[in-house]
């Protein structure tokens, strides 16, 4: 169980997002145009559930199965690093209409021609890492 | 025989989920990952398959024990599992479509779409391999790619991480970055796609 949990974790959001249609194309497109609630409706109630599961588990002090306390890193204080790289990748977000969850999610549901997109979004990656410290962050 | 409570349940899960239980579903995948002492970030694959592809020769960024990440490896494993359940076993009754407002097939008319009885598949057909050997599809697949790849690294994570995992703890620097997706999205789709389409 070690590793196999995993999987199951990510069956559950492959399912999720299908189900949900947070997949399409169409509903990216839906939501950069402001004409529908359904992808802010899900965006929201999962950050409005997750602040709340975040809160418990901190005065809790809840224990991970690992043994240790859940603790949450705070992320380096900057902005360019974010604004650019969050622009850059929202170019990319909508115009393929996939993040790489649902990307993941499209090439095991049959579409294999995301086998490519893969590779690109991994290319983006390591080209990323090449330029890194030439980059404002 | 198949009982028929397995069949209920099946009906059950094959109907288009409204958003709330797809954002309560998420937020509990966010729950069992720290609980596992691990954090949600579906775009740090990229850069462990990467890793793991021996990018490291080639910069420091990659130089890292990738292995002891394989665990989110087997979560995009199990999401492309889901993802084929979900296309194969649990399809709505009217099918593979995205359930879009109307005023959303109009503006997609407005591009060109043409879609059958008013049907928008989940789906559009620009995803197929035919669609490599256009320049519309290659410019989708390739550099929508890379600007994914690209975009979520540089900015440290992606939707799980930062819109879901940073935002729900409360983190500044995550709210940064969903404010720069939703500016790079509006411009792509406002002022991109009616030269793109």
């Amino acid at each position: 169980m070690k590793i196999s949990k995993y999987i199951f974790v990510g069956i559950l959001l492959g399912i999720t997002l299908y189900k949900s249609e947070a997949v399409s194309w169409f509903r990216i497109f839906e939501m950069f145009h402001f004409q529908s609630f359904h992808m802010y409706g899900i965006i929201f109630t999962a950050i409005i559930a997750g602040v709340g599961i975040v809160q418990v588990i901190k005065r809790t002090h809840l224990k991970s199965t690992e043994g240790q306390e859940i603790i949450f890193h705070p992320k380096d204080k900057s902005i360019p690093r974010y604004l650019i790289g969050g622009f850059i990748f929202g170019l990319g977000w909508a115009l393929a209409g996939v993040c790489p969850g649902p990307m993941f999610i499209l090439l095991g549901s049959g579409y294999t021609v995301f086998i490519v997109f893969l590779a690109a979004a991994m290319f983006g990656t390591f080209s990323y890492g090449l330029l890194r410290k030439k980059l404002p962050h | 025989m198949v009982p028929q409570f397995l069949i209920d349940i099946k009906d059950f899960i094959s109907q288009p989920w409204p958003w709330w239980v797809g954002g309560l579903m998420i937020a509990l995948i966010m729950f069992i990952l720290l609980f596992f002492g691990k954090e949600f970030g579906l775009s740090a694959n990229l850069r462990i398959m990467c890793a793991a592809d021996g990018a490291g020769d080639f910069a420091d960024f990659f130089k890292f024990d990738w292995q002891s990440q394989g665990w989110n490896l087997m979560v995009a494993l199990g999401a492309m599992f889901g993802g084929y359940l979900a296309a194969h076993y649990f399809l709505s009754p009217d099918g593979d479509i995205a359930h879009v407002s109307n005023a959303t097939i109009e503006s997609l008319k407005g591009l060109g779409f043409q879609f059958d009885d008013g049907k928008v598949p989940l789906v559009p057909d620009f995803y197929s391999w035919e669609s490599l050997f256009s320049l519309r599809g290659l410019i989708i697949i390739v550099l929508g790619g890379f600007l994914v790849g690209f975009g979520a690294r540089y900015a440290g994570g992606c939707t799980s991480g930062h819109a879901i995992s940073g935002l729900s703890a409360l983190q500044l620097p995550s709210l940064i970055a969903v404010i720069g997706f939703f500016l790079g999205g509006l411009f792509m789709t406002h002022l991109i796609f009616p030269i793109l389409f």
